[in-house]
């Protein structure tokens, strides 16, 4: 019998349709190597397996009762500790939040579990979903499943959303959600050898999801190919009247809509992602994109995205920005974290709260936030910083007047060692080059796996598309997913 | 036309006086958030997740607290901006559960408008006066601390936490404090016809922070300072009374004025210092990222105009030009909404009672109200709001009147017993037998039992002493026990006289 672990989403799910399985193995072999995973990769905060099985015994009630099954029945998933999960810890990998147990669900979640999905539990992340290789978190790094051969250093796998990947790669989790702000779906997926796309701002509700830069924080699929991704990414979207920023429009049928079929489609290469000192794998795998969507019937057209130079300091400066007020709420007044020194004030029982309640890194963001919007820097910065957005958002317009979708690298390199960038902020923020660019025009953008550098680590490819066009952006996914035949997993250590 | 000065001892100034009154939006839920809003409730008990700003949760803009700030901002005028955006103000305090304000410093929802005072010699204001309004924006109220719970530790309410509130900012354009205080009452009155806020200042739905300065006669603005929270109309002048002539000491006496906030001590009438310019804040103000700019299409627009009721000022001027009544009558009725409306009912019910148009009762209604039925009620401690007579019986009772059936003074004694007992006029002047005698043969028989018991003074009145015709009217309407016809006992008496 194949092992249930080895599956996708479409498949366990029409496993468990057609009786090949029951929902209840699928969640038991799951939540099996998540308990045996734990010590080594470190992927989950908080396992769940009564979830994922009271879930699975739903869905098998559900169809031996003959009754209807949602898209995703009989999928137990990760849910990255982001998102506020009823009766469950949330935390964003924070010590501030650690304990925090809320009464409500996320819209995004609550979707999930709708559509006969199944909690395996909390992925671990880089605190407050800030960082690139998952050294944030509070609550230890996530170990990537995927080694150098010959060599035991731990790997980084990718950031925010590194519980999600490692999980996925090591057959912890058939999918996961993530949530990207400049990167955080797209990079560890890179990192990882799998799939994930983060929609257009405002598909998936961020009711109930922990705001890192709320004008940039976007809930996002993660899976082992495309056709999963839009199965879940279908289930996740959707309009909330509880989030102001949040598309009132209906959800695509994005998976029956799949196509790997490019004729017709024009497909742009930017040529300023082009950058100095970028290796020559990384050249070389975009090159193969490039010759895998022409083959499947694209035109290819070099185009200029002449601001992209200064996406990375832009984001720099309103991500923190928006951070910085967004974080104001860890107060220890109301839930939490309190420090609560002897005869502390109110202001020193703040002090000392967030002191020890925040890592460096969310400090860090909060500090350059702060600054950025302070009285006499506000217009240098933040005013600045929002007028380059808009003219990085008009860059997109243009090419997309020209083409349906961008292909660029995801990231500027494969998977680095933990502890690698650790100490150097700006070479770790350089990770994000390629991806914040179509977080902060709010643009869908996809990772698929692409091949293995020469160290055999996985790299990815990113395709962004226009605005809700999630489709376009999915389709050449799957056009490269087809023709890179990308099978390679980590081999198991652990 | 005599400008308020103050007298210094090295000569006379002048104060400049702005007000930023903050008014709670009358909604049933808050600005972003579904919570309740009543006032008084148990601590804590009107409280959402957006309002405690759990993990995760975002504000959603309550449209009928933006409609009530619109519609307010068309009844002063006030340029309607269609495209306004909400931004943070961030600080720490533990009554504010997100860190930060939702207000709107950049884009208000409504720009520049004005009110006018009006002229009251008695307050030293000449003359009209047109008080330069310069935006209102929409903002969160933060929640309330208690300091008497506990010995050592406090304790938050978040009833309030996330109310809505509309910040009102006026020009610096007043000049006393009667001026200041003319401005609180005629904005109160206007939110009050809008109905967008209920103007309770004792509860805290009205506070005004004072912006004071002082100036020589003609010269360059003054440093101001701003009185926080200020709760009544009365505290508003005694806060610039104390405030202006302490800078004016201060300047005298060689001192600067230091840019700051004060807080005001209702039990003193004094202000004082409370923190100055170098500790204020650095709100690090920015567009808030979880909503959306707020653009307003012309059919809410019309709808808000569309739903705005007669105000303050259109109104008095109908009741002069339309029901005839006197400058100070109608000021006086349509100075509050609920006495307008009151006396409204009251013209409508008492105008029908009689078969007559409006405008042929209303002297009668206005002049009754205002000087039988508010005194009496005020004997009473009780206003229009808890009155035990209704417009309909006092329709009744004015009907009464003008059909003849009883006079002016027995309709006094009719309200008496109508406010005592609540029954109505007609069957009151049934029961007590107050029905006036208009029969001229009965008022003849007493009226010639009259002159024949005093010809002395028939003689003395023919004579010349005319005055003495009061002395017989009197002597009538005791025999008749008052419930003559005044008009007849009139007409018999001139006849029989000669």
């Amino acid at each position: 019998m194949t092992d249930i672990t080895e599956l996708g989403v479409a498949a366990i799910r029409d496993g468990v349709a057609g009786g090949t399985f029951s929902a209840i193995e699928v969640a038991e072999a799951f939540n099996a190597n998540v308990a045996a995973a734990q010590d080594a990769l470190n992927a989950f905060i908080v396992a769940t397996p009564e979830k994922a099985l009271a879930a699975a015994k739903t869905t098998d009630a559900r169809r031996a009762a003959g009754e209807p099954l949602g898209p995703m029945a009989g999928v137990p998933i990760g849910m990255k500790d982001l998102f506020a999960t009823a009766g469950v810890q949330t935390t964003a990998a924070s010590h501030i939040l650690e304990g925090f147990v809320p009464q409500y669900e996320s819209t995004v979640s609550q979707k999930l579990w709708d559509a006969g999905a199944g909690m395996l539990g909390k992925l671990n992340l880089d605190q407050f979903a800030m960082g690139s290789s998952n050294e944030t978190s509070h609550f230890g790094n996530v170990i990537s499943p995927w080694k150098r051969p010959g060599s035991n250093a731990q790997l980084a796998p990718g950031g925010s959303s590194g519980g999600s990947s490692a999980a996925i790669a090591a057959r912890l989790a058939p999918a996961a959600t993530g949530t990207d702000t400049g990167g955080s779906i797209r990079q560890p997926a890179a990192f990882t050898g799998i799939s994930g796309i983060k929609p257009t701002y405002g598909r998936c509700s961020r009711w109930g999801v922990v705001a890192f830069a709320s004008s940039l924080d976007q809930a996002g699929a993660m899976a082992r190919d495309v056709t999963d991704c839009a199965i879940m990414l279908e289930a996740m979207a959707g309009f909330d009247p509880k989030d102001s920023t949040s598309l009132d429009l209906p959800v695509p049928a994005w998976t029956a809509g799949l196509s790997a079929n490019m004729k017709g489609k024009t497909v742009g290469i930017p040529k300023e992602y082009r950058v100095d000192g970028m290796p020559p794998e990384i050249d070389a795998i975009w090159e193969q994109g490039i010759a895998w969507l022409k083959d499947a019937g694209a035109n290819v057209v070099e185009v200029s995205l002449p601001h992209t130079r200064y996406a990375l300091p832009t984001y720099y400066i309103i991500a923190p920005a928006e951070a910085s007020s967004n974080l104001a709420r860890y107060d220890g007044v109301r839930y939490g974290l309190r420090d609560l020194p002897d005869g502390a004030n109110l202001q020193d029982m703040y002090a000392a709260t967030r002191a020890a309640g925040f890592g460096a890194e969310v400090k860090r963001r909060i500090m350059i936030g702060t600054y950025v919007l302070s009285a006499g820097f506000y217009d240098a910065y933040y005013t600045q910083a929002q007028k380059v957005r808009t003219l990085i958002s008009q860059d997109f317009a243009k090419a997309f007047e020209q083409v349906d979708v961008l292909l660029t690298p995801t990231a500027p390199s494969a998977a680095f060692a933990l502890g690698e960038n650790v100490d150097d902020p700006l070479a770790m923020y350089l990770n994000d080059v390629f991806t914040v660019p179509a977080s902060l025009a709010g643009l869908p953008a996809m990772s698929v796996p692409a091949g293995l550098d020469a160290q055999g680590l996985p790299l990815g490819l990113q395709i962004i598309g226009r605005p809700l066009d999630e489709q376009g952006v999915l389709n050449a996914g799957l056009a490269i997913e087809r023709r890179a035949g990308f099978t390679a997993k980590p081999e198991k250590w652990w | 036309m005599s400008a308020h000065r103050i007298q210094g001892a090295t000569g006379d100034w002048e104060v400049v006086i702005g007000l930023e009154v903050h008014a709670q939006v009358t909604s049933n839920s808050k600005l972003f958030s579904g919570s309740a809003t009543a006032f008084g409730a148990e601590p804590n008990t009107q409280v959402s997740l957006v309002d405690a700003a759990m993990p995760g949760m975002l504000p959603v803009p309550n449209r009928e607290c933006i409609r009530q700030a619109v519609r307010t901002g068309m009844a002063i005028d006030a340029q309607i901006n269609t495209w306004s955006r909400f931004d943070r103000k961030n600080y720490f305090y533990a009554d504010l559960p997100q860190g930060y304000q939702i207000s709107q410093l950049y884009h208000p929802l409504v720009g520049e408008g004005s009110l006018t005072i009006d002229a009251d010699e008695k307050a030293g204001i000449p003359a009209d006066k047109v008080i330069g309004i310069e935006r209102i924006h929409v903002e969160q109220d933060a929640g309330k601390l208690m300091h008497d719970q506990h010995p050592t530790m406090s304790y938050v309410d978040l009833n309030r936490s996330g109310v809505a509130l509309m910040e009102i900012v006026s020009r610096p354009d007043m000049a006393s404090p009667a001026e200041a205080g003319a401005y609180l009452a005629k904005l109160r009155s206007i939110l009050r016809y809008v109905g967008s806020c209920d103007g309770n200042m004792d509860q805290g739905s009205m506070r005004a922070d004072v912006n004071v300065s002082v100036r020589r006669a003609g010269e360059e603005l003054g440093t101001r300072t701003e009185t926080k929270n200020v709760n009544s109309v009365r505290f508003v002048m005694q806060a610039i009374e104390h405030e202006a002539s302490r800078q004016v000491d201060v300047l005298e006496s060689g001192g600067k004025i230091v840019q700051e906030t004060r807080l005001f001590d209702p039990t003193t009438g004094s202000t004082r210092s409370m923190r100055s310019k170098e500790d204020a804040h650095d709100y690090r103000y920015f567009p808030d990222p979880d909503l959306l700019p707020l653009v307003l299409d012309d059919a809410f627009l019309a709808d808000c105009r569309a739903s705005l009721p007669e105000l303050p000022d259109a109104k008095r001027a109908r009741y002069v030009g339309e029901l005839g009544l006197s400058t100070y009558n109608a000021a006086v009725l349509t100075a509050d909404v609920e006495t307008a409306r009151w006396f409204e009912a009251l013209l409508e019910q008492a105008a029908s009672a009689q078969n007559k148009q409006p405008a042929d009762v209303a002297k009668q209604a206005a002049n009754w109200l205002i000087s039988e039925f508010f005194g009496a009620l005020n004997k009473l401690g009780k206003g229009l709001e808890n009155s035990p007579v209704s417009h309909a019986q006092a329709a009744e009772l004015l009907a009464l009147i003008g059909k003849g059936t009883i006079s002016g003074s027995i309709a006094k004694q009719v309200l008496e017993i109508m406010l005592d007992t609540g029954d109505s006029p007609a069957a009151i002047v049934e029961r007590e037998g107050l029905k006036q005698e208009s029969d001229t043969g009965a008022i003849e028989a007493r009226v010639d039992e009259i002159l024949a018991a005093n010809a002395d003074k028939v003689a003395q009145y023919r004579d010349g002493k005319v005055a003495l015709f009061g002395f017989f009217v009197g002597q009538t309407m005791k025999a008749m026990q008052g419930k003559a016809n005044p008009q007849v006992v009139n007409e018999i008496l001139k006849a029989k006289l000669g």
